[in-house]
C-alpha cells in the first residue's frame, strides 16, 4: 500500500560531492520496500520547484523502522535536499514503482554507475538474505564519482572500471573482465548508454536481464503518463510498470 | 452545518460537493485509491477516452516550469472498448461520479466514444475534450472555432443522452464566444480552463525539451488566467460552469465558485500531494463553517 508520510531525517551520510545519502525514519512501522522502488520527496520552500523528485530506495532496515536515500545533485530541487540536515523532515510518497525479481536466480551480476548505484545495495542484501552471493560491478569517470564503495565492499567482492583509471579498471564496465563470466541473471542501473549496452550484451550471451530505467516524473502512480519508455508492447510508465523491466520486452529500447 | 452544505448539482448531475478532479492527473482513479477515499469526492473525469487505442505522443512529454509543468501526453489511452470492457468494471462500484472525458480525431470518434459511453449505467457524464492542445487532429482545433465547437457539441448531443460537459481550451481570443456558442449546441455544462499552449527550450542542446516541441501548461502558474475566464464565461451562458487551472487548496476551489463555477477540478495539485483532494473537500467544509455559509450555492458567482 502506497502511503505519504513525514520522515525525519535521521543521519546524512556524505558521498562527496555529487552524492549523499539520507538515512530517514517516521516512528511508525515501515513498510518493506522491494529493492528498486522508489520514492517521491517533496522539495519545500524551493522556487521554481513543484514536482517532487522520484529517488530510489538506497537501503531499508525494516526492523530498525529507517530507509535510506541516496541522492545525486543534479538540479534546483536536489541541490535544495541537499542543504537537508539531521532533524529535519522530509515528506515522501511510498514505496512506489515495481522493484527487481530476486527469486530464482543463483549467480547474478550487479552493474551499477553514478546514481544508479543507489538502488543496488538494497538488492545486494535482499539477495544475500536470499542466501545469493552477487557479483558487483560499479563504474563512474573517476573514483569519487562511485559512492557507497564501502558499504558494497563490507557486503561482497566489488569489482570496479572508471573512465580515467583512478580506480580499478580503466574503461566502462561492459569491458570489465568480471563482465563477461556467466551469470544467470544481470540487474543494470545507471546512465541509460551503460544499461542499453548491458542489455544488448545480455540478449546476446542468453542472460537474463533487468534494468532500472530513470525518467522525469510527475505523479509517480502511473496516471499522468509522462513518464513513459518505448518498451516491445508501446509506450510504458516508468513509474508504475517499471522503474525496472525486464530486457525480453524492451528490444525497442536498448536497440535504439 | 449539515451534510448538505456542500452539495451542488451541474444540470442533472448531483455531486455531493462540488470537488472533482481533472482529466490525465487522475488516472481512473484506482491510481489515487491508497492515498484517498474516492467516495468522498464529488466525482473524478477519467483520462481522456478515443475510439481506439492511442500510443500518445513520443517522449520527453514533461517538463518543470515556475509554479507548473508543461505536459505533451497526447491522448495515451487504450480506447474506448477498452474502458468499457475492462476499467469500467473496476470502478463501476464507487459512491461517486465517474465522468469519462471523450476525445477524438473527428466528429465521427467522438460521437462512437459518446454513444458507447453512454451506454454505461454508471457513468452519469461526459466531459467532451475539445480543448487538447497536444494532438495533431482534432482536439483544439475543434475548440479553438465557435462554428466548429459547435458542431462537435451538436452531433454528440445526438448521440449522448445525460449530462454533457463541455472542456473548454483558453488559447482562444474570446472563450465566452466559444462557451455561448456550445450552449446554444446543447452542452448542459462548460469547464474551462483546458492547459495553456506553451514550450521550453534546452539551451545547452538547443532544442526544444519535450518531444513534441510544444505542450500544455497547468499547475497554479495559470490560476489567475483561469479564474479571469471562468468569470468571464460565467456572466456569459446560463449553464453552470466547472472551473479548473492550478487549484491546490480550498481556498483556491472557493475562488473559482466565487468567480462563478459550481463545481471544481483538481489536476497538477494531485501530483505535488496526492490526498490534495481529501484536504480541499475538508477546507470547504471548514470555510462554510467558519464563514457561517449553510449552502456552497450561495457563493456561487457572488464576484
Amino acid at each position: 500500500m502506497k502511503e505519504v508520510h513525514n520522515f525525519t531525517i535521521i543521519q546524512r551520510i556524505e558521498h562527496g560531492e555529487r552524492y549523499f545519502a539520507l538515512v530517514l525514519a517516521h516512528g511508525g512501522t515501515l513498510q518493506s520496500p522491494a529493492p528498486g522502488q522508489f520514492v517521491e520527496a517533496l522539495v519545500e520552500d524551493c522556487p521554481g520547484v513543484m514536482l517532487r523528485r522520484p529517488i530510489s530506495v538506497h537501503d531499508a532496515d525494516p526492523q530498525a523502522g529507517t530507509l535510506t536515500l541516496m541522492v545525486q545533485i543534479v538540479g534546483r530541487g536536489t541541490r535544495k535536499l541537499a542543504t537537508l540536515r539531521e532533524g529535519d523532515r522530509l515528506n515522501l510518497v511510498y514505496p512506489l514503482g515495481h522493484g527487481f525479481t530476486t527469486e530464482g536466480c543463483k549467480k547474478p551480476l550487479l552493474v551499477g554507475g553514478g546514481a544508479g548505484i543507489a538502488p543496488l545495495l538494497l538488492l545486494a542484501k535482499t539477495l544475500q538474505a536470499n542466501e545469493v552471493q552477487p557479483t558487483v560491478l560499479l563504474g563512474g569517470r573517476t573514483a569519487e564519482l562511485i559512492p557507497a564503495r564501502d558499504a558494497f565492499a563490507s557486503l561482497c567482492t566489488l569489482h570496479t572500471a572508471t573512465d580515467d583509471g583512478s580506480l580499478g579498471h580503466r574503461g566502462l564496465v561492459v569491458e570489465h573482465p568480471v563482465f563477461n563470466d556467466s551469470y544467470d541473471m544481470i540487474y543494470a542501473c545507471g546512465p541509460t548508454p551503460m544499461m542499453k549496452a548491458v542489455a544488448r550484451s545480455a540478449a546476446q550471451r542468453g542472460v537474463e536481464c533487468e534494468v532500472s530505467l530513470e525518467n522525469v516524473m510527475a505523479c509517480g502512480v502511473g496516471a499522468c503518463l509522462c513518464c513513459v519508455t518505448d518498451t516491445d508492447h508501446g509506450h510504458r510508465c516508468v513509474c508504475k510498470d517499471g522503474p525496472v523491466f525486464n530486457i525480453k520486452n524492451m528490444r525497442r529500447w536498448y536497440e535504439q | 452545518m449539515n451534510n448538505d452544505t456542500l452539495k451542488v448539482r451541474l444540470h442533472n448531475l448531483q455531486l455531493k460537493n462540488p470537488v472533482l478532479t481533472a482529466s490525465g492527473t487522475f488516472g481512473y482513479g484506482e491510481e489515487f485509491a491508497d492515498f484517498v477515499d474516492l467516495n468522498r469526492l464529488g466525482g473524478f473525469v477519467v483520462k481522456g477516452t478515443t475510439g481506439s487505442h492511442r500510443e500518445g505522443n513520443p517522449y520527453p512529454r514533461m517538463v518543470e516550469t515556475p509554479s507548473g509543468m508543461l505536459n505533451s501526453v497526447g491522448l495515451q489511452n487504450g480506447g474506448v472498448d477498452k474502458f468499457c470492457d475492462e476499467v469500467y468494471h473496476r470502478i463501476k462500484h464507487l459512491d461517486t461520479n465517474v465522468i469519462v472525458n471523450v476525445s477524438g480525431s473527428s466528429i465521427e470518434e467522438y460521437c462512437e466514444v459518446a454513444s458507447k459511453i453512454d451506454a454505461l449505467e454508471r457513468v452519469p457524464a461526459i466531459e467532451l475534450n475539445i480543448s487538447c492542445p497536444n494532438v495533431k487532429c482534432g482536439g483544439m482545433s475543434f475548440g479553438t472555432d465557435p462554428g466548429m465547437a459547435a458542431q462537435v457539441v451538436e452531433a454528440v448531443r445526438r448521440v449522448y443522452s445525460k449530462t454533457l460537459i463541455v472542456k473548454l481550451s483558453p488559447n482562444v481570443t474570446n472563450i465566452a464566444e466559444i462557451a455561448k456558442a456550445v450552449e446554444g449546441a446543447g452542452a448542459d455544462s462548460v469547464s474551462l480552463i483546458n492547459t495553456l499552449l506553451g514550450m521550453a527550450i534546452d539551451i545547452e542542446r538547443r532544442m526544444p525539451v519535450m518531444a513534441n516541441i510544444t505542450g500544455g501548461l497547468s499547475g497554479p502558474a495559470v490560476k489567475p488566467v483561469a479564474v479571469r475566464m471562468v468569470w468571464q464565461v460565467a456572466h456569459a451562458v446560463k449553464i453552470p460552469v466547472v472551473g479548473l487551472g492550478g487549484i491546490c487548496t480550498a481556498e483556491d476551489a472557493i475562488e473559482f465558485m466565487m468567480a462563478g463555477a459550481t463545481a471544481v477540478e483538481v489536476g497538477t495539485a494531485n501530483f505535488v500531494d496526492p490526498t490534495v483532494t481529501m484536504k480541499i473537500v475538508d477546507g470547504m467544509e471548514q470555510f462554510c463553517k467558519d464563514h457561517a455559509i449553510n449552502d456552497i450555492n450561495d457563493i456561487i458567482g457572488i464576484v
